[in-house]
């Protein structure tokens, strides 16, 4: 039986098995000359180098910006280097919703940052095409370090693809990222990211959100290949009235992953509201699926959804928490864990399916959350991804 | 078409169906009586093959051949359809998609058949997901339309139908079994079809089902044991009249 209390626990990574990038990357002056192999990873996790129907393409490639091209009115995207070069209040927001000494990997980001990408859209700027980065690895054995700013003005509205991946599956590496998120009043920001990273990588991913009044922030996060250790626990502050957070999360764990992955919605405001779904599947590895939910005043609601099926023997550990404070939160939690009821297989097999069909159907419709606010292309992408993750695991 | 001989079995060590025999020719549909209990359920479901009913004795044969121990979904592909009386929800699968996938491949317009059962606005719901009685049955009919079984199974089709419904339902099982007036066009494959092939069974402990489709036997299970074969409405007029009970004594008599 697998303990998740000793594989792959944070505190137990040592950064110093880790050396730092060596080298840096050329530039990419010409996005659709990018060698097949290289395009087909990022699109694997949602990153397009025909630039089709996007506002705006970040890469970083280990520690190098090699990539950054943002051409849509009311929008900005640049590394955080040059942000930082170009807009002196920038600072004003580097480590506010996060402290370096949080851990040892905020720590080390703070000591040596390199790089990460800033998106800012300006007070009422509606981006309808979706803006993508991507933070790739190729440097085996190596940290990538990164801190990350998104900040939606006033009213404005984005639309943002995350995608995340190593240069091949066997490779190690580990990838800590720092990110802070500020969604002021009445914006709205669609935040999607996709991990491909491989059996060997760790992930150490920092976020936090912090959310003004009537502001949304729907954030879907999707990690169907394997990887060797990933912990993410993005905290999001919900800090005005009416202030809106969505979080679903589609895991599978194959052979030997360790997954810990979470969301925490603190409800500070009357009217807020927050919903966590999570989706998972292990088929051999382990998942940890975490929710927390912090009511402190009268009027905020908030539901947690956990479901997790286990295919082949491994962890699904569901941990959904509910904290309230004041009489008058209303705040609800729902969480199942087992393996495919043998009903539905008959149900399925009665209508001619045989026994893989039938459970490979019920795994995809497991799986498909209703992921809302993706474009098309990508739901179909993300579609594809989940049948061949399907087949695979059968 | 099916064949029933001397059919014993158990769920668990509980014997639920008793040395059952039953004919349905090919063509023929058939009503199965019986009160709640009795086992009709148990008959339907162990005829499809489904697990939990273990077959202690006795064998079914469908077109000839011995299906007593086929997987599900071979008898499903030899031409059995079934329609449950509580089928499970698969969270995430939509209707339309469930329905094209009782096709199996074969061409179909499923807007056309949600418009003949009156579902199409269902048909980007997950399967089952939060339905009322009758628009179970409608789903399960619709998914039997795509199927094209040659022996269609039901099970109550009019549970938990309204008075409004009901007309309707009749019509989709009609039209299933090519016995009713109104066909769509593409469960047409030949409108000169001289012999009608569609056989069924269609269990009912109301028989009020029998007010909207025509029917060529009746039987009465009753306690696991088959014990009546009768003209349906006849056996319905009994049971109308004087109840189960005595319906079965005059079966001993
Ligand atoms: N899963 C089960 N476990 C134990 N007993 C069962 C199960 N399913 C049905 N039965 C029993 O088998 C008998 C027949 O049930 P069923 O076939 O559902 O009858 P009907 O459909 O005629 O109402 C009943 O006594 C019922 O309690
Ligand atoms: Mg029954």
């Amino acid at each position: 039986m697998r303990d998740s209390v000793n594989k792959g626990k944070p505190g137990d990574l040592d950064l110093e098995k880790y050396k730092p990038v060596s080298g840096s990357h050329d530039y990419i002056e010409d996005l659709s000359r990018v060698g097949t192999n290289e395009s087909q990873r990022w699109l694997n996790v949602g990153i397009d180098v025909s630039e089709n129907n996007r506002a705006a393409t970040f890469i970083q490639k280990d520690n190098s910006v090699v990539y950054s091209c943002a051409k849509t009115e009311g929008l900005e995207m640049m590394s955080i280097g040059d942000a930082l070069k170009k807009h002196d209040w920038l600072e004003g927001y580097m480590w506010q919703l996060l402290s370096p000494d949080k851990d040892q990997f905020t720590s080390r980001s703070n000591q040596m940052p390199y790089n990460g990408y800033f998106i800012h859209s300006a007070p009422g700027a509606k981006i309808t095409r979706p803006i993508q980065s991507c933070l790739y690895m190729a440097e085996e054995g190596s940290i990538q370090n990164i801190h990350n700013i998104i900040i939606a003005e006033e009213d404005s509205e984005m639309h943002i693809i995350t995608g995340c991946a190593s240069a091949h599956h066997g490779m190690s590496g580990l990838h800590l990222g720092v990110s802070e998120f500020y969604v002021k009043k009445g914006a709205v920001v669609h935040f999607t990211m996709i991990h491909d990273w491989g059996e060997k990588a760790d992930v150490r991913p920092r976020t936090a959100v912090h959310v003004e009044e009537g502001g949304v922030i729907v954030s879907n996060y999707i990690s169907l290949h394997p990887v060797g250790s990933l912990e993410m626990y993005p905290k999001t502050i919900l800090d005005g009235e009416g202030a809106v957070a969505r979080f679903n999360s589609i895991l599978v764990a194959t052979n030997d992953s360790w997954l810990d992955v979470g969301s925490r919605v603190l409800l500070n405001e009357p009217g807020t509201r927050a919903e966590i779904i999570s989706r998972g599947i292990t088929a051999g590895g382990t998942i940890i699926a975490r929710g927390e939910m912090v009511g402190k005043v009268a009027g905020c609601k908030g539901h947690l959804e956990c479901k997790g099926l286990i295919l082949n023997e491994g962890l699904m550990h569901a941990i959904p928490e509910l904290k309230g404070y004041v009489p008058g939160v209303d705040m609800s939690h729902e969480a199942a864990v087992g393996k495919i009821d043998q009903r539905e297989i008959e149900y399925l097999m009665a209508r001619g399916l045989d026994e893989d069909e039938a459970v490979s159907t019920i795994v995809r419709g497991f799986l498909s959350v209703n992921i809302e606010g993706l474009p098309p292309a990508l739901a179909a992408e993300i579609d594809r991804a989940v049948t061949e993750t399907q087949e695979d695991m059968m | 078409m099916l064949q029933i001989e001397d059919l014993v079995v158990k769920i668990g060590d509980k014997t639920i169906l008793d040395r059952i025999n039953m004919e349905i020719p090919e063509g023929e549909t058939h009503i199965l009586f019986g009160p709640n209990g009795s086992g009709k359920t148990s008959l339907m479901m162990t005829i499809m093959g489904f697990s939990g009913y273990t077959v202690a004795g006795g064998r079914i044969l469908f077109k000839g051949e011995d299906i007593t121990h086929m997987p599900v979904h071979e008898r499903a592909r030899m031409g059995i359809g079934v329609s449950f009386q509580r089928p499970p929800t698969i969270a995430g699968l939509k209707t339309k998609d469930m329905v094209t996938l009782c096709s199996r491949g074969r061409e179909l317009d499923i807007e056309e058949l949600a418009d003949r059962v009156n579902f199409t606005q269902f048909l980007d719901r997950d399967v089952n997901h939060n339905f009322s009685g009758g628009e179970i049955k409608r789903s399960e009919l619709l998914q039997l339309m795509a199927q094209q079984p040659e022996l269609v199974l039901l099970d109550e089709p009019e549970s938990g139908v309204d008075l409004e419904n009901i007309v309707l339902l009749g019509d989709i099982v009609n039209m299933l079994l090519e016995r009713g007036v109104k066909c769509p066009r593409s469960l047409t494959p030949n409108p000169h079809r001289k012999r009608r092939t569609k056989s069924a069974l269609v269990i009912t402990h109301t028989g009020h089902i029998l007010d909207y489709i025509t029917a060529d036997r009746g039987q009465v299970l009753h306690n696991g044991h088959l014990c009546c074969v009768k003209n349906a409405r006849e056996i319905l007029k009994w049971i109308r009249e004087y109840g189960y009970e005595e319906c079965v004594r005059c079966e001993i008599v």
